[in-house]
């Protein structure tokens, strides 16, 4: 698999084709959420959200060959389009490189503008709790 | 009279602009109006001319501020059709208005066992207040049910009211569906059983003729941002005799007669109720707010929007997906809706992104999702200033939308 830096490289160039148009970008998001895995009915519990979001995101981790994989699912479709950005991104990686690595894909691609705000925080809340995975798995292989 | 939409757009700079690389299509109106220019150039020729604070400096900028400040009221006691402006108190807006008349009246008023009684259409500002006071005092809040469409069920309430009943608080339009209320009946029922009643009003001032003499209702609250004015202004009209035995509101400033450290008398209504400097240059500027909707008249704002409520509706009703939430056979120009299989935080964002602006979510009234179980509506509302090539516009793009999972 390519690594960090090459998938967010082509992520920003599949977005480039949309010339930043708002409308495009956002159906492009929605079809993208659309791709993703199907979620476990049962993995929907209260204790798999993801608190700061303003629309429901569940997220779940397991542990393959010292990679983390990540599934997530929301009850909305561009958030859900957006959380596939992230798994695209950051599932199948080792715990140091989901920490170590900056997601500049994010900025490049102008997420702020399109999402608002609002959404933004929602992102950002994603990658934390992400990221708070792979410390926690990190600090567990080192003891 | 048929309004010329276009000269009027003129007057509301705020509309000549593009979002998104769209021009912009505001219909988030239950929110707030847009301002027009006369509004603007008041609140700038005030603070450049006249800014003073008012009733107290014997200065001519003082003098000229207090005249302007008290002529809104004027204008407002005939907006309204109140019978006296000393029944006209200045308020932050409707949610000031519903906590001053629970905070004083309720506190005053209610004792343990009795009732209040609410509706499944209020918005938040006039569900907490109550259950608040109601905690207090430990009276009870009852509240009136409606039904699939949108409607009060009148014969429930009927059946609410009774002796106990020592108020009832309830909308005039509804800002999430658009319902509007009988409220006359629901006024006279209430007097039958020696209730008082207040009506919100904060949706219907701007789109419907507002005579609280004829309605008879004892408050009737407002804001001012929803009719063309500034924010942070609101009005509460009572009757003299209930202003009168309502103790005051907060202390201080232009409700005071007279303080001795043993004892303060208070000032006479409506100063009472308007404790510390106030609004000054919104309240006058909100004249021209009040003149604005004067010139247009009502009849025909109403008339427009309905026009435009319609074209909507005849468009979307077939578009496969497209589900209406709040059906009431009369409705002020607010139209929520859902699309199958969307969450309308998805619906608003792409209508965004083609330069729309609707609300989306609960809209403050969760206990009226709840009725319909859902989580929230997207909301487009209509005011003056909106055109029937901008409903087009709207009615293609949730076509448009729609079409994205209802193939």
């Amino acid at each position: 698999m390519s690594d960090i830096k090459q998938v967010q490289e082509e992520i920003i160039d599949e977005f480039s084709i949309l010339e930043g148009d708002r409308e495009s970008t956002i159906f492009y998001i929605m079809e993208l959420g659309n791709q993703l895995d199907e979620f476990p009915e049962e993995a929907r519990l209260d204790e798999n959200l993801i608190k700061g979001c303003q629309s429901k995101v569940w997220l779940t981790t397991e542990v393959k060959d010292q990679k983390i994989i990540f599934k997530a699912d929301s009850n909305t479709d561009i958030t859900k389009g957006l959380i596939s950005l992230l798994i695209r991104v950051l599932s199948g990686r080792s715990p140091k490189e989901i920490i170590d690595e900056d997601l500049y894909f994010i900025e490049k691609i102008g997420m702020g503008n399109i999402i608002g705000s609002q959404r933004s925080n929602g992102l950002a809340s994603m990658i934390k709790q992400m990221k708070l995975y792979a410390i926690a798995y990190q600090s567990k292989l080192n003891v | 009279m048929t309004l010329n939409i276009q000269h009027i757009r003129e007057e509301f700079p705020v509309l000549d602009q593009e979002v998104n690389g769209k021009p912009l299509i505001y219909m988030d109106n239950a929110a707030t109006t847009q301002k027009p220019k006369r509004v603007l150039e008041a609140l700038s020729a005030y603070y450049t001319h006249d800014n003073s604070n008012i009733h107290r400096g014997a200065h001519t900028l003082a003098d000229r501020a207090t005249r302007s400040f008290e002529k809104t009221r004027t204008l407002i006691k005939e907006f309204i059709n109140a019978s006296e402006e000393e029944e006209i108190i200045f308020t932050k807006g409707t949610t000031e208005g519903i906590n001053l008349v629970a905070a004083t009246f309720g506190r005053k008023f209610i004792e343990p066992g009795d009732e209040i009684i609410i509706s499944t259409l209020e918005h938040h500002s006039n569900i907490v207040p109550w259950q608040m006071l109601c905690e207090e005092t430990g009276a009870k809040l009852k509240v009136i049910p409606i039904n699939d469409k949108g409607e009060l069920i009148m014969e429930e309430f009927d059946k609410l009211l009774s002796e106990k009943t020592k108020l009832v608080a309830v909308v005039h339009a509804s800002n999430a569906l658009g319902t509007i209320n009988p409220v006359k009946k629901i006024i006279d029922k209430s007097h039958e059983v020696g209730a008082k009643v207040l009506i919100d009003g904060a949706q219907s001032s701007a789109h419907l003729a507002i005579d609280v003499q004829a309605l008879d209702c004892d408050f009737f609250v407002m804001s001012a941002h929803k009719i063309y004015g500034p924010t942070g202004l609101g009005v509460l009209y009572g009757k003299r005799e209930i202003l009168e035995a309502m103790p005051p509101y907060q202390g201080g400033g232009e409700m005071i007669k007279e303080v001795t450290f043993e004892k303060t008398t208070y000032n006479e209504i409506p100063f009472k109720f308007e404790a510390g400097t106030p609004n000054i240059a919104d309240v006058i500027a909100f004249q021209k707010a009040l003149e604005f909707v004067k010139e247009l008249g009502k009849e025909n704002i109403r008339k427009h929007e309905e026009d435009l409520l319609h074209h909507a509706e005849r468009q979307l009703k077939d578009i496969k997906g497209f589900i209406p939430v709040g059906t009431a056979d009369k409705k002020v120009s607010v139209l929520s809706f859902l699309i199958k299989d969307m969450h309308p935080f998805d619906v608003g964002v792409m209508l965004d992104a083609a330069g729309i602006a609707v609300r989306t979510g609960h809209h403050c009234t969760q206990p009226l999702m709840n009725r319909f179980d859902i989580e929230g509506t997207v909301r487009a509302s209509f005011s003056v200033y909106n055109t029937k090539e901008e409903v087009d516009k709207l009615c293609e793009s949730v076509r448009k939308i729609a079409k994205l999972k209802n193939k």
